[in-house]
């Protein structure tokens, strides 16, 4: 009868801290108390891994025994260190081998039956045990995919407490259990949705190749069924594909969320919130466990607001952290959790509340007040991040079914795109920035990427004449530097840059 | 006498001799007050020793370390005071300590043993 310690992991936003536990029976009339900031979930551990230990053969002594979670100041939550409890508390009775358990780390929770259940966040979990140098780790064996994506840890899946014991040396029979799947991961048939299917919007498809080369957050605004969700859907098909590394980060995230990971997905993720959207989803909330919102799940991707002024302008103020610092924080009362959040945003609205204003041959019926509300829901400092404004017009009907198709894949344009950053990181190496949409203003304006006075003419003219604010005249240089690479140019010349102004000049009205 | 109250007094029996055996010197048995019972007073140095005996026949119904809960041991170390209140001479300047004995079987006298000493 002694102290066992074994390890597990707690999660404060995608980040996992390694939590030791220490089981310690002392001579006293039977007990079991679990200390170091336990949630209700991870309390009611107690009658788990007593009925479990049970079931599955490991007789707990019956003494008082006391679990102790290090550091004892981190809050924990939830139901992932049922395993990490028993296997400390049956090492600490003498049933298991207390070296073999000391150096892995354990993530599950515990049916009554014995049998692992799988929890969420296995990956990010994993990933920190991972990175903290543990060899070992042991995961649901649900979760077993997701876990085996991390590289550089030995994981084993287990379906059961019995074969954890086994595996640790104790004597005990490994019951041959159903082990606990996930739920079959609810995924809708997609058909892959190829540019070329764009009819007649050679401009936008124009504009959004611009947006991904350039990293540029993108604003469509037009009439109700010009083509706006269909061309902000598009845009994941054209963006490079995620490194590993980032595509185990947006995997994270959806480990985090619950959602059932079993490979790297190297296409980036397309989130798009629906715009009743409150800004606890938006941005992540929980009361007692922080839960990532769709900014979180957007992570290396695009996030799409559909009908943006529709949202709450909270909501949508929400937005300006992430856009600028790339992270997310969620203050709760009991908790902060920081989330990476660098999105590519895309907003899409009406020109006005009946979407007809502006359209040629429809009739606006809105009162002009309402026109100007729904346009003011977007605040000046969200607007300052929108780099293009694209104005998406309906198709004529000629064109929309002649059954001709647009003659740029996803897959050429996605080339185009990758050649474009390539240039531009090339051009940014040394600098924290990697593509033209992050670039800082003064650097284009001032430092070595000044244009030569000719080239900018027409934008210091329209500066002078007060057309532009001069924080639109750096979204024109940053646009036009994109242009540019898209083009294969060295820097803009005259064209770049009227062609960058045109995409902007939604924002001089 | 029920069959369960001469399995109990057997267990006491039992429990004595290992208290003996140990160097332990009985004081007390049975000792009764309005508030309850004592099973066993006993000496070990200058310690006194107020010593709850559990017998069970199996623990289908739950070891009996399990039925000496926080209740009990509450109501143990209020006995014990009274019982130190009751005889102030044996008392005097000794230390009190709460111990339990646990015995598992149907027969006290080959029923497996346990004894937790110093319980809060």
């Amino acid at each position: 009868m002694s102290t066992a310690r074994t390890w597990a992991v707690a999660l404060t936003g995608v980040d996992g801290h390694l939590v030791e536990i220490e089981a310690d029976f002392s001579a006293q009339t039977p007990e079991f108390t679990i200390i170091g900031l336990p949630d209700k979930a991870l309390g009611e551990a107690v009658q788990r891994v007593r009925n479990a230990c049970t079931n599955s053969g490991l007789d707990i002594p019956r003494r008082r025994l006391t679990v102790n979670l290090s550091p004892a100041s981190l809050p924990k939550h939830g139901s992932g260190f049922d395993l990490g409890i028993a296997v400390a508390t049956a090492a600490a009775g003498g049933m298991l081998s207390a070296r073999a358990v000391r150096g892995t780390v354990h993530i599950g929770e515990l049916g009554l039956d014995g049998r692992v259940r799988p929890v969420a966040g296995v990956l990010p979990a994993v990933y920190a045990a991972a990175r903290a140098g543990f060899e070992r780790v042991i995961v649901p064996h649900a979760n077993a995919a997701e876990a085996a994506l991390v590289p550089g840890i030995e994981v084993h899946a287990a379906a059961s407490l019995a074969e954890v014991a086994a595996l640790h040396g104790a004597d005990v029979e490994v019951p041959d259990v159903d082990a606990v799947e996930l739920a079959a991961p609810d995924e809708p048939e997609t058909l892959p949705l190829d540019l070329a299917d764009v009819i007649g919007q050679e401009e936008a498809v124009d504009a959004l190749i611009i947006a991904a080369a350039g990293g540029h957050h993108m604003m469509l605004s037009g009439p109700p069924g010009a083509g706006k969700t269909m061309l902000a859907r598009r845009l994941p098909g054209i963006l490079p594909l995620l490194l590993d590394d980032e595509a185990l980060e947006v995997a994270a995230i959806r480990s985090l969320v619950g959602e059932p990971v079993m490979k790297l997905d190297p296409v980036v993720p397309f989130v798009a919130p629906h715009h009743s959207a409150s800004m606890a989803a938006l941005v992540g909330g929980g009361t007692r466990m922080a839960r990532p919102g769709a900014i979180v799940r957007a992570h290396r991707g695009v996030l799409f607001l559909d009908e943006t002024p529709e949202f709450q302008r909270a909501a949508l103020d929400a937005l300006r952290q992430p856009l600028e610092s790339g992270r997310i924080e969620v203050h709760r009362a009991g908790f902060t959790a920081s989330y990476p959040a660098r999105f590519q945003l895309v907003l899409a609205m009406n020109p006005c509340p009946c979407g007809n204003y502006g359209v040629r041959g429809a009739e606006c019926a809105c009162p002009p007040m309402s026109i100007r509300r729904y346009a003011s829901k977007l605040s000046g400092p969200l607007r300052d991040r929108i780099d293009i404004d694209l104005q998406v017009a309906r198709v004529a009907a000629a064109r929309a079914t002649s059954g001709e198709r647009s003659r740029v894949t996803s897959a050429s344009a996605r080339e185009r795109v990758v050649a474009a950053r390539g240039a531009a990181s090339d051009r940014l190496r040394g600098t924290p920035w990697r593509v033209n949409g992050e670039v800082p203003g003064e650097r284009l304006r001032l430092g070595v990427l000044r244009l030569p006075a000719t080239v900018r003419a027409p934008l210091d003219r329209a500066l002078e004449r007060g057309t532009v604010t001069l924080r639109a005249y750096d979204r024109v240089l940053r646009l036009a530097w994109t242009i540019a690479d898209l083009a294969g140019a060295n820097s803009p010349g005259i064209d770049e840059l009227g062609r960058a102004l045109f995409l902007k000049k939604g924002l001089l009205a | 006498m029920a069959a369960k109250d001469e399995l109990g007094r057997a267990g006491e029996e039992r429990a004595a001799r290992h208290l003996r055996a140990q160097g332990y010197i009985i004081l007390d048995r049975n000792w009764r007050c309005r508030q309850g019972e004592i099973d066993i007073v006993a000496q070990r140095d200058d310690v006194l020793c107020v010593v709850e005996v559990k017998t069970r026949r199996s623990v289908r119904y739950g070891h009996p370390f399990e039925a000496i809960d926080e209740r009990k041991r509450r109501r143990l170390w209020r006995l014990a005071y009274a019982w130190t209140a009751a005889h102030p001479d044996a008392a005097r300047r000794r230390e009190i300590r709460l111990e339990a004995i646990g015995l598992i079987g149907a027969d006290a006298d080959t029923a497996q043993l346990e004894h937790l000493v110093d319980l809060l």
